[in-house]
């Protein structure tokens, strides 16, 4: 937590300071005093267990709950005391249950938005056909049909859709991937980071699910009860060096092979092809592929060595196990996220 | 005379009863609409006005009509002022407990999206929640509309205009040559023009509600 001492920067996207909310005939605060800074262009996970107020505090930015006390920065201004309706509209917002407009078009529920701002007809309709095609769904297709026509993780796509249409700094989004099926949502969360790679929003995910967190989160803010900060880190350091009991439990086991999932095969440093051997179909990864997967082929093929191709299916070098335990970080040096900046 | 007969040499009578009744009933229902609605966009979300508005509305249906209708009469005289002012009344409670229905059917999920992207009270009012809670709205307006097509016979008693007439000048001579035809012509008018109004009704529905909301 040493990011809240600091003063508003031009990197703070958002920041919580001091904020409260206490409910009328409540002893304890939903929220006690909670400073956090979101730096622009990361995705923060607000991770914890039920009831710890995680949700409360992602709705404290966009003011679906009013705090009792404490200032909220947007961008650097005070936001506190503005037009929370204007507010909103520059924070995009995605719910668990999507909550499309059932009675609108799949174009008309991301269009409203831009359509409230005063957008003409034109180009609005560019704007839904290109958000229709960032989040993979054919425009031409789907531009025209209901809601209710389409299934659960083309629904959440078009939730993320809407809330982008008019391109705001920041997304909120309340366990986005909850409610999908976890084949679908594996995929939904590796398109999420391809997306993010291209529109570098300030994001704030709320989940419970330490996998997710992991794998979604820049930094990720564990919340104990009360909203109590916890720690407040990278996913890395989070996982190496959990701040107290607390995060230890909740965390659980396994974290050792969670942070395999962090670091990327091609960040290892792989032995020379070795022309003599024959490559095995099924003992190969990718570069860009986890180290976790890479175990992963090793203990399904019995195999102590895989063979590492590129982009093309190329093969560019041999991995072999003893390189997987020779690299497992024992820092908080993480070289997968490249995004990360120094000083934290 | 035979009813045919009857209907033969009375049709054009009869249908401008019909037009009357219509009349009656389609100004009745249209300004317990906008009370209806109105009343019930106000109290949404307030528990204690909530309970009043239905309370009071719902009271007004216990009250017979054929009182109901003599007592306007000191305060808006006969004819058409006390029909339409008392099938407005009538009208109102059913409009108004489906539009709270109606919004009430609103799921959280998406009056919590509508609020999360930064849609105006009104804005919310008339792009989410009322195009959403319509299909349950239009269905009290029909509710309403069958149901005063049958009082508003009732409304003949101060002189109201409608097929009503028919049927209390039938009942007033029974024995009299056309005293059954009167009566009978006055009620089957009646059920058809019912009949005809829950179709229009029907046609309504789907012209005003979103397939995305249809079954």
């Amino acid at each position: 937590m040493t990011d809240s001492a600091t003063t508003p920067g031009t990197d703070v996207m958002i920041r919580l300071d001091r904020v409260r909310k206490c409910y009328p005939g409540q002893a304890v605060d939903a929220v006690a005093e909670l400073s956090l800074d979101i730096r622009a262009g990361e995705i923060v996970v607000l991770l914890g267990p039920s009831g710890c107020g995680k949700t409360t505090t992602m709705r404290l930015i966009n003011r679906l709950i009013e705090p009792s006390s404490g200032r909220i920065f947007l961008d650097g201004k005070d936001v506190t005391a503005v037009n929370p309706d204007l507010l909103r509209r520059r924070i995009g917002y995605v719910i668990q249950q999507v909550g499309l407009f059932p009675h609108m078009t799949i174009g008309d529920n991301v269009g409203l938005i831009p359509r409230t701002l005063g957008w003409d007809k034109a180009r609005t309709k560019a704007r839904v056909d290109t958000l229709l095609d960032l989040v993979g769904l054919e425009p031409a297709r789907y531009r025209d049909r209901f809601p209710k026509q389409l299934s659960g993780g083309q629904q959440q796509r078009v939730g993320v859709a809407r809330a982008l249409a008019a391109d705001p700094p920041v997304m909120l989004m309340d366990e986005p991937f909850g409610a999908i099926d976890p084949v679908t949502r594996e995929r939904l969360q590796d398109e999420f980071l391809k997306l993010q790679a291209q529109i570098g929003k300030t994001i704030v995910i709320v989940t419970h699910d330490v996998a997710e967190a992991v794998k979604l989160g820049d930094r990720i803010a564990i919340f104990a009860e009360g909203a109590r900060l916890a720690q407040y880190d990278t996913p890395e350091r989070i996982l190496s060096e959990p701040a107290d009991e607390f995060v230890s439990s909740f965390l659980g086991t396994g974290t050792a092979v969670r942070r395999l999932g962090l670091r990327r095969v091609g960040d290892l440093r792989f032995e020379p092809l070795d022309g003599t051997r024959p490559i095995d179909d099924r003992c190969v990864v990718r570069a860009d592929q986890s180290v976790h997967d890479a175990l992963d082929v090793m203990l399904r093929t019995g195999s102590e060595i895989v063979t590492v191709t590129d982009g093309t299916g190329e093969p560019i070098g041999l991995l072999p196990f003893t390189t997987v335990l020779d690299h497992h970080p024992t820092d908080g040096d993480d070289p997968s996220r490249p995004r990360e900046r120094s000083g934290h | 005379m035979s009813f045919a007969s009857y209907l033969a040499q009375r049709w054009q009578h009869i249908l401008v009863l019909v037009a009357q009744h219509a009349e009656v009933v389609a100004i009745a229902v249209s300004i317990a609409t906008v009370v209806g609605v109105g009343l019930g966009v106000a109290v949404h979300g307030r528990p204690l006005a909530n309970r009043l508005a239905l309370a009071a509305t719902g009271t007004v249906l216990t009250i017979p009509s054929f009182a109901l209708f003599g007592l306007l009469i000191p305060l808006v005289g006969l004819g058409t002022a006390p029909t339409v002012t008392a099938l407005a009344l009538y009208a109102i409670f059913p409009i108004l407990r489906n539009t709270i229905t109606g919004l009430e059917s609103v799921p959280a999920s998406v009056a919590d999206a509508a609020i999360g992207m930064g849609l105006s009270r009104t804005r919310r009012l008339l792009t989410v929640r009322l195009p959403l809670a319509w299909p349950v709205v239009i269905t009290g307006i029909r509710l309403a509309t069958i149901m005063v097509v049958a009082i508003a016979a009732i409304a003949a008693s101060v002189a109201g205009p409608g097929l009503g007439q028919l049927i209390f000048h039938g009942l007033a001579h029974t024995g009299g040559v056309n005293a059954l035809n009167d009566t009978l012509a006055g009620v089957i008018g009646v059920a058809l023009l019912a009949l005809a109004l829950d179709l229009l009704f029907t046609v309504l529905f789907r012209l005003t509600t979103s397939r995305g909301i249809r079954d």
